[in-house]
């Protein structure tokens, strides 16, 4: 927003950033390697539902489209926040099977103008102790960041730390730390 | 191709930069008289005020505007919240800025009952978002995000430079006036007759800068109430667009101003200097009405903010 807009107050809303995505498959594969991380096949794309039949219009399209694509499950649920959430189940090791169908629910949002409202997808993770580890997407920003959540609400930084140095060549991080917000009760984590 | 359904309200853009441009104007213009008065009529008492003036109502908004998070917070009594003080409240905000794609301000709650929310803060990095306990009771999660998407609207608008820019001339004008009055008082007339007629121009020229500033002032007045007035809207409609849920932040105005209008008057006394950054305004008689007519007021009335949300929620379901 240049600064003219600013003044003015003319926000434009921030679009998304949608092919980033398909850096994940590869980057699963080096987590792997590294780690003990292995993804369970469920991934999410988290929106924020505008008011009105145009949105509620297009949201009803993209559980159709997803329903007649073969292998997905498509479960739908909203948190305590009003928002959304798609999520997507795959076979355990199909992560571009995955990552194609969630960048089909993106396209098919971004197509019908509401584009704004997408806050980020997370692709879910676990080890051979059960932890869970999200790696999550913010569309705006256009990065990623790990997201290890524990019980009683509280985050293994550690191993988001951890999990950011091993992939830090393979996706853009986010490099502010203070962006890396805490999605309790994401579906699949 | 997506197709953009944000479009931006040109006619309310249009008149909110008229007001802007006027303001400017305005205050070139006034510059320009003063300059020339004194280049003609010119002493050295005279410069000197402009020259004070100018330093001090300087200082003062250069002041308010780099402080403005520190005094709007120990104004209101407020106390900085951390996640695990206020998990909801940071969870709401959380999300906003990863949609809006800005910075996370700072988050404070102020222990007093009256519904209200504003934020404050010269950049993002020492932004502060403030609500008060008495809106976190009374508003469900929709209707907050709403409004601190209005308040965070105002942080990217960057309203506190912009208004207090704006509030600069005022400031000058009332300054020159009070300062022409008190040297008039002090030492005019007597050098007037003292010296004979090298100062005879010295009365009627300090008397004529004197009625400029007045004017200069109450023009300046309520040219900035009207910038205000369309800043207030701009936030609203970035806002809504923001969460794409117009409705919700319709009937948190709703609540929030019926509420405002019920509560004792020993409440609303004690947040009249904060009014300009409150979300809704807290003037009101003891029967409820609004005691100041439209054009003092820093807030756009209720039934036009609910009429431009109505708009926006028409657009969305297009």
């Amino acid at each position: 927003m240049g600064l003219l807009d600013t003044l003015l107050g003319r926000t434009k809303p921030v679009p998304p950033k949608l092919d980033s995505l398909f850096a994940l498959p590869s980057a699963a594969i080096t987590l792997q390697a590294a780690t003990d991380f292995v993804p369970t096949g469920t991934g999410s794309v988290c929106f924020r539902a505008a008011e009105g039949k145009a949105f509620a219009d297009i949201e009803k399209d993209v559980r159709d489209l997803l329903s007649m694509a073969g292998a997905t499950k498509v479960a739908v649920s909203s948190d305590s926040y009003g928002f959304t959430w798609l999520i997507c189940t795959h076979a355990a090791d199909d992560v571009e099977g995955l990552v194609t169908d969630l960048h089909a629910v993106n396209s098919s949002l971004e197509g019908g103008g509401f584009g704004p409202q997408l806050l980020c997808t997370i692709v879910s993770f676990t080890d051979s102790k059960s932890r869970p580890l999200g790696l999550v997407y913010l569309y705006k920003r256009g990065t990623f960041y790990p997201f290890a959540p524990q019980s009683g609400e509280r985050r293994d930084n550690a191993l988001e730390l951890q999990v950011r140095g091993v992939l830090a060549t393979e996706l853009r991080i986010e490099p502010e730390l203070g962006r890396w917000f805490p999605v309790w009760g994401a579906p699949g984590l | 191709m997506a197709r953009t359904r944000y479009a931006t309200d040109k006619g309310l853009i249009a008149r909110m930069g008229a007001t802007m441009f006027l303001i400017g104007l305005v205050f070139t213009a006034f510059i320009l008289v003063v300059v020339l008065l004194l280049t003609r009529y010119s002493t050295v008492s005279n410069g000197g005020i402009i020259f004070i003036a100018i330093l001090l109502g300087g200082a003062m908004c250069f002041g308010s505007y780099y402080w403005s998070d520190r005094i709007a917070l120990s104004t209101a009594g407020a106390r900085l919240v951390t996640p695990e003080q206020a998990p909801e409240l940071h969870g709401v905000i959380d999300r906003l800025c990863a949609l809006a794609d800005m910075p996370k301000p700072r988050v404070a709650i102020a222990p007093t009952d009256m519904p209200n929310a504003f934020a404050t803060g010269r950049s993002s990095k020492v932004a502060v978002v403030c609500v008060t306990e008495g809106l976190l009771r009374r508003l469900n999660t929709s209707e907050l995000e709403g409004v601190l998407a209005h308040e965070m609207s105002h942080v990217a608008h960057k309203d506190v430079a912009v208004m207090t820019i704006a509030s600069f001339l005022g400031i000058i004008a009332a300054l020159m006036v009070r300062f022409a009055f008190y040297s008039e008082l002090f030492g005019g007339g007597g050098r007037g007759r003292g010296r004979g007629g090298a100062n005879q121009n010295a009365l009627p020229v300090i008397l004529v800068i004197m009625l400029i500033g007045m004017i200069v002032y109450a023009i300046s007045f309520l040219l900035i109430r009207m910038l205000s007035r369309y800043r207030e809207l701009s936030a609203d409609r970035s806002g809504a667009l923001l969460t794409g849920q117009p409705s919700a932040l319709a009937s948190a105005l709703v609540k929030v101003s019926g509420d405002i209008a019920r509560i004792p008057t020993r409440d609303l006394r004690a947040a009249e200097p904060l009014n300009a950054f409150f979300f809704a305004p807290a003037l009101t008689t003891r029967r409820g009405e609004l005691n100041m007519s439209a054009i003092f007021s820093t807030h756009p009335s209720l039934e036009k903010r609910l009429k431009e949300l109505d708009k926006i929620s028409q657009q969305l379901s297009r």
